[in-house]
């Protein structure tokens, strides 16, 4: 086909505008339909999964692909990934505090670095390397603590100093005449970005292909339970049953767990991000201080993708904020004072589940046929693959699998919470 | 939302204020079980739409109930915490009984 563009393109040199009217007219021109059409909702499935974004997707193409289960369907209230899969930063790294959480987000970089490969679609996942500053002692001390749980664990995180951060990152502002001079920084080397679209794309195609059915526009209205099981949810195109189902709906957790009958521990909170007009690469590493509530990436567009802490106060709104991009520029322009002449090209909101202990809720809930995947915070795109892919253990076999246990809805009402407040977001 | 009306300052600066979270009803401190506590330390009922919750002006560390629409980022009524608490609270333990 290759050819053949190069040919039409070549005998329609001299009448320009013609023949590309022409050429974007051609029918074998029209893109690859990769997911199929919309169909009527079944009276039944297996399994339903409330949500279609990489969270949701993720579990139906893994429950296809691992357990040969496809009598699934995802339902999405507006369309795949245009919730929170499309409004992180896109990070992915494995430096977490707790033995718990580092054993799992591990799971999910090993996931990802395979991923491109196994849908046969580029996610752009490129490694960088992946920088947390400390400004204090105190987060000196968090970061070897950090350092050393890494470790031991297989993952590869080192504390290092400012003659060390210079070599990797030399246009950092290292001066010790700023407010909050930079110490050190955690060097985890496997910190890596990638493009979240294609992630859930990535997902979504895979799952379509073997027989889930992907339903769009399909918003949940209620959820009808008895005897402590879930017997029928209903929609905006109808009624479905089912033998299991799951909610993947971050942002939104609250409003879901409340039809199906219960509270959960997270208060849904406004994240802003923005990106600025691209530049020429210069900054290979992902730079995060948790104390000036900044983090920056260079995306492989050349833009510069930035977010900081999430709103002072729980919204239910995508709204924008003067006071955030003010108290996010202060701060980076201290970090690299050379950008402040960069402007800025987009900026979004996306809401986040925040939970008391900055980790995710998994597992069980108090419908026996009804599983949860919530209290995504600012910690759901780097999870993506390993959420799904135990997800999906979890709704075919019924059981909770060990690494997904410590995240149970249940930790609350037993005091058991897995704190990692120092290690999953900044600004705090 | 930009502007705070504060009940003993009047309209201030959004940026001088503290969220305090949800109104809740807090559990008998002398007689209760751990669940009870859970409940109200840790669950939340995250309402998408009219809330009522705590907020603090900071420089005054003057706390108060603001009536807010969790959908459109609106403060509809601000007002002192004691149109609703208008009894002193008891935190003391009961006393054991004579000869116990």
């Amino acid at each position: 086909m290759a050819e053949a563009v190069h040919a039409s393109l070549k005998v329609h040199r001299g009448i320009m505008p013609f023949g590309l009217i022409k050429y974007g007219l051609r029918p074998w021109r029209s893109p690859r339909r990769v997911l199929p059409r919309a169909q009527e909702l079944k009276p039944s499935y297996d399994i339903v999964i409330i949500g279609g974004g990489g969270h949701g997707l993720a579990a139906a193409y893994y429950l296809a692909k691992d357990w040969g289960i496809t009598n699934v369907a995802v339902l999405e209230k507006g369309y795949l990934a245009g919730g929170n899969t499309a409004r992180n930063t896109a990070i992915i790294r494995s430096n977490y505090l707790t033995p718990e959480g580092v054993r799992f987000y591990d799971e999910s970089v090993k996931l990802f670095q395979s991923l491109s490969n196994e849908f046969d679609f580029n996610i752009l996942y490129s490694e960088r390397g992946h920088l947390t500053l400390a400004h204090t002692d105190a987060a000196l001390r968090t970061m070897r603590w950090r350092a050393e749980v890494n470790k031991h664990l297989g993952v590869r995180s080192e504390l290092i100093f400012p003659d060390e951060i210079r070599k990797l990152v030399p246009c950092l502002n290292l001066s010790e005449d700023v407010r909050y001079p930079i110490l050190g920084a955690l060097y985890h080397e496997p910190g890596s970005i990638a493009r979240h679209d294609a992630v859930a794309w990535g997902y979504a195609i895979g799952a379509a292909a073997r027989g889930v059915e992907l339903h769009q526009k399909t918003e949940v209205t209620a959820i009808n339970h008895a005897d402590g099981k879930v017997t029928e949810i209903v929609t905006n195109r109808g009624r479905v049953r089912c033998g299991v189902a799951m909610q993947a709906v971050a942002g939104s957790s609250s409003v879901l767990a409340k039809m199906a009958g219960f509270k959960l521990p997270i208060r849904t909170i406004p994240l802003q991000a923005c990106v600025s007009q691209p530049l020429k690469p210069f900054l290979d590493a992902i730079i995060v201080s948790g104390s000036l509530h900044v983090y920056i990436s260079q995306s492989a567009r050349g833009e510069l993708v930035m977010g900081g802490s999430t709103d002072p106060y729980a919204l239910y709104s995508t709204r924008s904020t003067l006071d955030f991009k003010e108290g996010l520029m202060a701060h980076m322009l201290e970090l690299f004072p050379f950008l402040g002449e960069v402007k800025l090209l987009r900026q979004w909101a996306g809401l986040a589940d925040m939970t008391p202990d900055f980790s995710p809720v998994m597992g069980e809930t108090p419908l026996e046929n009804y599983y949860i995947d919530a209290g995504w915070g600012t910690w759901g795109f780097k999870a993506t693959p390993v959420c799904g892919k135990r997800m999906a253990e979890t709704l075919a076999s019924r059981k909770v699998p060990d690494i997904l246990v410590p995240f149970r809805l249940a930790r609350f009402e037993e005091f058991a919470l897995v704190g990692e407040k120092g290690a999953a977001s900044v600004g705090h | 939302m930009k502007i705070i009306n504060c009940p003993l300052n009047g309209p201030r600066n959004a940026s001088e204020f503290l969220w305090g979270g949800e109104v809740k009803e807090m559990p008998d401190p002398t007689a209760s079980d751990p669940a009870a506590w859970a409940d109200y330390v840790f669950l939340q009922e995250n309402e998408a739409g009219i809330v009522r919750e705590w907020w603090c002006h900071l420089p005054t560390a003057f706390w108060f109930i603001a009536e807010r629409d969790t959908r459109t980022d609106e403060i509809l009524r601000t007002h002192r915490p004691s149109e609703l608490f208008g009894k002193r609270r008891d935190f003391a333990q009961p006393k054991p009984e004579e000869g116990a």
